[in-house]
């Protein structure tokens, strides 16, 4: 298996201070990999390392099996966009593009990608959030990378410009490319990666795929009245140490297969059940129970 | 590299900024080389005689400004050039299109370098055309420098801005911002300078011979070797031409690779 990114014992230290802390992650081509944590967990020091702005104290890095010896197959997005505010988008984008070495035809593609030919023209200082996010992508796009590295791409978005840049970031993997995101934001990752690294005080708690670390955990929500024979059916269905009450709302530490079973003996007994409904194990919980273990 | 350094070009040209420090330090020329002394001429009180303002002399005009006040402008453009980077936090965005920092602080280098040959070229033709329009006025013959005092002007000028410029960029990236490279040189430049040369120098012999080695002085040295009127601010011919153009020469590529080298090892956070 070939891999994008590869990260072998990388650490960074500030002082005595590990801000990265003998990371070692593999990011498979084509994947989307969800790099999450809280905020100074460290994910954004080890992007700037994989994309050489930071120096690492230890370690090594590969993009595409070799040591980076220039970026021409990346695309990054570091901590938001940064933009010459007295500039145009277009002319932003142009002065980037000289910088790649693109052609300056490349820049009208990469606008009209992320939909803002009608706005090039307008000095970049009075963008919007979302246009300037907008713009941040067309400039990621500007060399056809086959890895981007996005560093919160959502942050600071409303929930349609967010729900715009999953879906603009899944097309992009569909094509083939590969991604690399952080995010602090547990559903994100959830909705758009395939796999997912852990971080925690710069240390790499997990890497997985989203599915199996979802796939542990899980409860069967109950709502049902009377509350009290509810209560008592269930505790001597599953056991008192399985059932979690409040009020009318029950959730049952049981699979998924016992519903039925559970449905049939609350009717039996004469409860009303109003909902029976599985819910998945959330990443957010996992990832507290990752880290609270750590801690 | 050569879309590199139109990269860096757009930049500028695109900055009203860079101009507004043109158009400021050609006004400030032209003012005290040739508005103020042709009053003062008018008067019969002027201090400066009317062979300076004359196209014979008009290099030295042109140059007169360049050891601090025109010269101050020049490290505000090199501040602008490289700090602007850090005030915007634009240095990521570069740099994740180009990695390599040699080449993308080469071309800033070559941007001061066509900024300030652009800035002295405008000021040697302010000055060209203030002269004709002063020996029109005086009914004097207009005659203008040999070819090679022009080139040689030409040349001493554009060192002396380069010099400057290539402080601010120094400046700035060691101090990674702007505000506080443009304040700390302009005192250096506008302050601490004259408080040496007026004060120190004079008092203290090891001050004077240390003089001899600064860049200020040494930049007045040479524009007082191109015609510059010793009556102009940091004007001295305290070392001879060759001395002068050595010494700022060495501290134009000494600044310069200060910040190369800070720029290349430091992180970029």
């Amino acid at each position: 298996m070939s891999f994008a990114v590869e990260t072998t014992k990388l650490t960074k230290r500030y002082g005595s201070t590990p801000a990265v802390d003998q990371l070692s992650i593999t990011v498979r081509e084509g994947e989307v990999y969800g790099f999450l944590g809280p905020n100074g967990a460290g994910k954004t020091t080890t992007l700037r390392m994989l994309l050489g702005l930071i120096r690492p104290t230890s370690g090594s890095l590969t993009l595409f099996g070799e040591r980076p010896r220039g970026l021409a197959r990346v695309g990054a997005l570091i901590e938001g966009p940064t933009f010459y505010p007295y500039l145009s988008g277009r002319t932003n984008l142009r002065v980037l593009a000289d910088h790649a070495g693109v052609s300056r035809r490349r820049v009208d593609e990469v606008l009209e990608l992320v939909d803002l030919t009608d706005r090039a023209a307008e000095v970049f200082r009075t963008y919007s959030l979302g246009m300037k996010q907008r713009l941040g992508l067309a400039a990621v796009l500007l060399k056809d990378p086959d890895l981007l590295i996005l560093d919160e791409p959502t942050n600071g978005l409303d929930p349609a410009g967010m729900a715009d840049m999953r879906q603009t970031i899944r097309r992009l993997a569909e094509d083939g490319r590969t991604v690399l995101l952080s995010s602090h934001l547990l559903a994100e990752v959830e909705q758009i990666c395939d796999r997912v690294g852990v971080l925690h005080k710069g240390k790499l708690l997990i890497e997985t795929t989203v599915a199996e670390l979802t796939s542990g955990g899980g409860s069967l929500r109950v709502t049902a009245t009377p509350a009290d024979t509810a209560y008592t059916v269930l505790t001597a269905v599953v056991g008192a140490d399985h059932v979690h009450a409040d009020n009318e709302v029950f959730e049952l530490d049981v699979p998924a297969t016992e519903a039925a079973r559970i449905n049939a003996e609350l009717v039996a007994a004469g409860v009303s059940v109003s909902e029976l409904r599985w819910l998945q194990p959330a990443l957010e919980d996992m990832f507290l129970q990752l880290t609270g273990v750590e801690s | 590299m050569t879309t590199a350094i139109r990269a860096e070009l757009t930049k500028q040209g695109h900055r009203s900024a860079s101009w507004l420090l043109l158009g400021i330090g050609t006004l400030l020329t032209v003012t005290f080389g040739y508005l103020v002394p042709y009053v003062g001429l008018s008067d019969g009180s002027a201090a400066r005689g009317l062979d300076a303002m004359l196209p014979g002399n008009f290099v030295g005009a042109a140059v007169g400004g360049l050891p601090v006040f025109v010269g101050a402008l020049a490290l505000i453009f090199g501040v602008l050039v490289a700090g602007s980077e850090y005030g915007y936090e634009t240095w990521k965005a570069v740099l994740v299109q180009d990695p390599s920092r040699v080449r993308v602080y080469t071309a800033k280098l070559a941007t001061i370098a066509a900024g300030t040959l652009t800035g002295v070229l405008v000021l040697f033709t302010a000055t060209a055309l203030c002269s004709v329009g002063v020996a029109s006025l005086e009914d004097q013959a207009i005659v203008w420098p040999s070819a090679v005092d022009i080139a040689t002007g030409l040349g001493g000028a554009w060192l002396m801005a380069t010099m400057w410029a290539a402080l601010g960029v120094a400046l700035a990236i060691v101090l990674r911002s702007v505000a506080l490279p443009i304040g700390l040189g302009l005192v250096w430049m506008l302050a601490v300078q004259n408080l040496l040369a007026a004060i120190a120098a004079p008092l203290v012999p090891a001050i004077a011979d240390l003089q001899k080695y600064l860049p200020g002085p040494n930049a007045g040295a040479l524009a007082a070797s191109l015609g510059a009127s010793p009556q102009a601010p940091g004007v001295d011919a305290i070392v001879g031409a060759g001395h002068a153009t050595i010494a700022v020469a060495a501290y134009l590529v000494a600044f310069c690779g200060i910040g190369g080298w800070l720029l290349h090892r430091r992180d970029i956070t």
